[in-house]
Order: C-alpha cells, then sequence, then structure tokens
C-alpha cells in the first residue's frame, strides 16, 4: 500500500468522524449568524415568521438606523460597558483575593475551594431569584436585619432603585442604585471562574522564586507585588478579555433581577425587548449584529495578541 | 518586631477575615434558599429577619405543592432527559472527533483548533434569534428535542477541544498495538482510549450535564407548552405566578439547584480539572 493512498484513507476517516460535530456548528453556529445578518436588514416582525415574507429581497439598513437612532443607545450603550467592566473587574478582583486566601496549605483548603465554586455552578434561575429575595425592600432579610439593628434608617430597594443619593460626612454621592447591585452580583457570581485559573497559575509559579527572595530580604508583601503579581499578569488579562466578552453578551443575570428596569438596561436586552416588546424582529436582528460586531473585535484581539487561556 | 514579622502577622489576620468574608457571601444565600423554602409565608411576613430555622416549625408544604401542583414531577424529568441525552450525543461525538483530531492526519487541523475556541466564546444572545426565527418558521421550536440540539452545538466544540487535549497525553504504544493486531479505529476507540480516558471523560460529561441543566436563555425562548418545561423555565413560570410566594419561589430553586450541587460535591476533583481546560463559559 502507498503512503498516499493511507494519506487519503485517513483523510477521508478523519473527514467521516469530524462531519457531525461539523454539520451541528454550522447548522446551529454558523447558518445563524449568517440568516442573522440577513433578517437584519429586512423589515420582519414578529408575525412575519410563518409567511415567505422572511425570504423576499428587500434589503435595507433602516434597522440599524432604527436602533442607532433610539434615543435610548448612547445610555444603553454606556450602562452596558460600565456594566461589562465594572463586573469583569469585580470577579477578577474577588478571584484574585480569593485564589491568594485559599493558596496555602491549611486544613479544610478542599472544601473551602469546593464553596468558592458554587455560585458559578448553581443555576442562574436559582441564584438571582435567591438575591432577589434576600435584597427585596420589604421581604428581604438583608434590609430588615440592617434596619433592625440600626445600620440602615429605612430599607434601599436595591434592585428597583434606579438612584441612590449618600450624604458621606456632608459630600453628598449619587450612585446608580440598581446597576450597582447588578454589578456586585456579577462579582459575585463570575469569581469562581477567575479564582480557578488564578489559582492553577499560582500553585505553578516556583517555588525557587519565593526562597530566592526570601534569602534576599523581601518581605511577603514586597514578594507579593515582585513575584507574584508579575507571574499572574498574562491570566489576569487574558481572564480580563474572557469576561469582558461574555459579560457584554450577557442576557440572563441582568434580565432575570431587574428585566433592565431601574437603569440596567443593557445590549442584550435590547435584543430581546425589540423582539418580544415591540414585535420587531429586524431590530432585534440589527442589535444582534452589533453585539456580533464587538465580539467579532475582541475575537481579533485574542488572536493577535496571541493570548491562551489554556493548552 | 521586624518588618517581616509583622506583615506577616497583618497577613494571618487578613487572611482569617478573608476567609470568612468569602465563607458568608458564598454561603449565605444557598444557606436563605433552604431556610425560606422551609419556613411558611405568614413567618415570612412575620419576621423577615430571623436568620434561625426553628426545627420545630419546619414546613415542607412548598415541596409538595411546587412538585404536585405546579407540575414540577415533569420539569425534573424534562431536565433529567435534556441533560442525559444531551450529555450521551456530546461524549460520543467529541471522543470520535477527538480521535480523529489527534491520530489521523489531514488538512485544516489547526484551522480546528481555532474554530472551536472561536465557537468557545459565542455568546447565546447572538445566535437565540436568529434560531428562535428559523425554527418558528419551520413550527418546530416548541421542542424538547430542537433544544437538545441547540445544547449540543453550545457543549459539543468544547467538549471535543477537552477531549482532544487528554488525548495527546495518551501513549501511542498501545494503540498501534492494536491496530496491528487487527483492531479497526473503532475498535481501538472502545477498548483503548475510552477505558484509559474515564476522568477526563468524567469531567466532560460533568460539564455538559451542567450546562444542559443550568441553560436559561433558549428554554425560556423555545418552550411554549408547559409539558415541555425544563425546571429552570420552570421555575421562572412559577415566580411569575405565584408572585408573593416566596417560600413556593425558594423550593423550586433549591429542586434546580440541589441536584446540580450534589453532583458538583462527589465529582468535584474532575470539575476543577474541566473547567481549568476550558469547559466553563458564560
Amino acid at each position: 500500500m502507498s503512503v498516499n493512498s493511507k494519506h487519503h484513507r485517513e483523510s477521508r476517516l478523519a473527514f467521516w468522524m469530524l462531519a457531525p460535530t461539523f454539520a451541528v456548528v454550522l447548522a446551529f453556529v454558523i447558518v445563524p449568524v449568517i440568516w442573522n445578518l440577513w433578517i437584519s436588514l429586512k423589515p420582519v416582525s414578529l408575525a412575519d415568521l410563518r409567511g415567505d415574507a422572511l425570504f423576499q429581497f428587500n434589503l435595507s439598513f433602516e434597522n440599524f438606523q432604527k436602533v442607532f437612532s433610539d434615543p435610548d443607545f448612547d445610555t444603553v450603550l454606556l450602562t452596558t460597558l460600565v456594566y461589562t467592566i465594572g463586573g469583569s473587574l469585580l470577579s477578577i478582583f474577588l478571584g484574585l483575593m480569593a485564589a491568594l486566601l485559599v493558596h496555602a496549605e491549611f486544613r479544610g483548603r478542599a472544601l473551602l475551594r469546593g464553596l468558592f465554586i458554587a455560585p458559578y455552578i448553581a443555576p442562574v434561575v436559582a441564584v438571582t431569584f435567591t438575591w432577589s429575595f434576600i435584597l427585596d425592600p420589604q421581604l428581604g432579610v438583608f434590609n430588615q436585619f440592617a434596619v433592625d439593628h440600626g445600620l440602615l434608617t429605612q430599607p434601599i430597594p436595591f434592585l428597583s432603585q434606579r438612584w441612590l443619593d449618600l450624604d458621606i460626612m456632608g459630600v453628598g454621592l449619587r450612585i446608580p442604585m440598581a446597576l450597582f447591585s447588578v454589578i456586585l452580583f456579577e462579582g459575585w457570581r463570575y469569581f469562581p471562574f477567575a479564582f480557578l485559573f488564578i489559582l492553577a497559575r499560582l500553585q505553578a509559579i516556583p517555588d525557587e522564586f519565593y526562597h530566592a527572595a526570601s534569602v534576599d530580604g523581601a518581605t511577603p508583601f514586597q514578594r507579593f507585588f515582585h513575584i507574584t503579581l508579575p507571574q499572574l499578569v498574562t491570566v489576569l488579562s487574558t481572564l480580563f478579555l474572557f469576561r469582558f466578552i461574555w459579560t457584554f453578551n450577557k442576557f440572563d443575570d441582568v434580565f432575570l433581577l431587574t428585566r433592565g428596569q431601574a437603569g440596567t438596561k443593557v445590549l442584550p436586552l435590547d435584543v430581546y425587548d425589540y423582539a418580544f416588546g415591540e414585535f420587531n424582529i429586524g431590530a432585534s436582528s440589527a442589535t444582534a449584529m452589533v453585539l456580533f460586531g464587538v465580539l467579532a473585535l475582541f475575537i481579533f484581539i485574542y488572536f493577535r495578541w496571541g493570548m491562551r487561556i489554556d493548552d | 518586631m521586624t518588618r517581616e514579622a509583622l506583615e506577616r502577622s497583618i497577613i494571618r489576620l487578613i487572611r482569617i477575615a478573608g476567609i470568612l468574608f468569602f465563607a458568608v457571601i458564598v454561603a449565605f444565600p444557598f444557606y436563605w434558599m433552604i431556610v425560606s423554602s422551609l419556613r411558611p409565608l405568614e413567618e415570612i411576613l412575620m419576621n423577615p429577619a430571623n436568620l434561625g430555622l426553628d426545627f420545630r416549625k419546619i414546613d415542607l408544604s412548598a415541596y409538595y405543592d411546587v412538585l404536585f401542583d405546579h407540575g414540577f414531577i415533569r420539569y425534573i424529568l424534562n431536565s433529567l432527559y435534556v441533560s442525559i441525552i444531551t450529555v450521551a450525543l456530546s461524549l460520543t461525538l467529541a471522543t470520535v472527533g477527538g480521535y480523529a483530531v489527534t491520530r489521523l492526519r489531514f488538512r485544516g487541523q489547526s484551522f480546528m483548533s481555532y474554530s472551536i475556541l472561536i465557537i468557545y466564546m459565542f455568546p447565546a444572545i447572538v445566535l437565540v434569534i436568529p434560531l428562535y426565527v428559523i425554527f418558528s418558521h419551520m413550527g418546530f421550536r416548541d421542542s424538547i428535542n430542537v433544544l437538545i440540539l441547540v445544547y449540543l452545538a453550545q457543549t459539543l466544540p468544547v467538549a471535543l477541544y477537552m477531549l482532544r487535549s487528554y488525548f495527546k497525553t495518551l501513549p501511542l504504544e498501545m494503540e498501534n498495538a492494536g491496530l496491528i493486531d487487527g483492531c479497526s479505529r473503532f475498535g481501538v476507540i472502545w477498548r483503548i482510549i475510552i477505558p484509559l480516558s474515564a476522568p477526563a471523560l468524567a469531567s466532560v460529561a460533568l460539564y455538559t450535564f451542567m450546562i444542559a441543566w443550568n441553560e436559561f436563555l433558549f428554554a425560556f425562548m423555545f418552550l411554549d407548552t408547559p409539558d415541555k418545561f425544563t425546571l429552570s423555565r420552570g421555575v421562572v413560570q412559577l415566580a411569575g405566578s405565584v408572585h408573593l410566594s416566596k417560600q413556593l419561589v425558594m423550593a423550586a430553586s433549591v429542586l434546580v439547584t440541589l441536584p446540580i450541587l450534589l453532583l458538583f460535591l462527589f465529582f468535584e476533583r474532575y470539575l476543577v480539572r474541566g473547567m481549568t481546560s476550558g469547559a466553563m463559559k458564560g
């Protein structure tokens, strides 16, 4: 048997072994993206889905014009950015703290590590409903407990109030309460993701680095800033990129916590609201295309700088 | 006191405080979910700030209501069906595909790895509207089997990628011996690769199960008929209809959370490995 025909046979076999995977990805990822581009360029309402209007060749940029000229678009985009950057940074910061705490050997460490991952494992519907309940101004344990013990003068509607005016020693401060709460939730739910990656990286730093530094008289804090932190730069920036992409496109959490009320409307919720609030599938697809554009940009950055989270 | 010793004691204090802080913020919501599901509505209304649970007043009626009056038995079965079928399909196709990628030579191998990574980053919200439109048009959107295919597309690329990384570490000698002894490629996968890859297969299975079990967006958008609801979809439905009864919503939340957390506790080791090899997303 010639080498060539052996290669040929291997290629054919590989093709058939990978064909089901390709078919699934093609049908449920690639085709939908192309199909989405098509719909985003057409006037399609929720009522048109059954008819042939979907296939008529009447393309225009109307949907995009509608999306971009919406008076709230700038606000929604700004909210999305604040939510995304705030949520990403907070989850990575908490993940870093948790990883540093659990890094050293001690009794109960494995248990703690397991516990720390729970927010990420639990179904999103369960944890959002639980947090909504805890933070509820009337029935919520947090507000009641704080009021009973004199920590708050009145309950705070964490998830339903747009602005909260604080007066800290005569200095007035206005914080976007609901958005702030949603970001805190984001930090709580996704810190385990950062935690696991940072912990894995921490454990890969050779002990000799620390020994050498100790011998040279470096104190623990110096060792952290001069050895640990530089070793974590790559994993921290990769994590930021991933968290940014996923938080930017996150629908479930905000939808379940606030439905986009009280100044928490982010772009992914616009996708839903256009489709099922205004029955405008075209505008909904156009918004999804905007999200896709941002995603494509970030995937480009990812491959351009060759950052890799594994392998 | 030297600076070294001072910093050491500061770090000790920070560590204890930090661990307590994390333990409380992580565990409390789960504790509260369980406690509230066992406490009658009047109790919650009268004394919302009571942190403890009175064991003499434990009330299991919410679980009974949720399971029998609100259809949750059905939702549990649906969720199990969706998750188990997704796991079976994803595992099978990823094993065969992962074998092809690591053991057979063909053009476009590196292209494969890149496309998998790109799909890994792909968010559901970008795909949900076009898929909604296609399946509505064809008239089978409201179907649990369509949901399974969507979940398969979400999990398969990453499952394949994880198994690929693992297969690469397996020694080739046994496989070659198998091939020389007349095993087919599929025979090698069945008799040699699968037994050697049990830990990796376990973590892929868990990861896939978790994605399918927890998924909300597609289940929410696609399913209209209550008989077809998955648990996540059912909890949202319940929360919308019994707005005030926090006890029922918390009981339903416990039902959807407990299986996945227990599974996770039993197999924690595999899950952690799976996640750091790129298994998780969201």
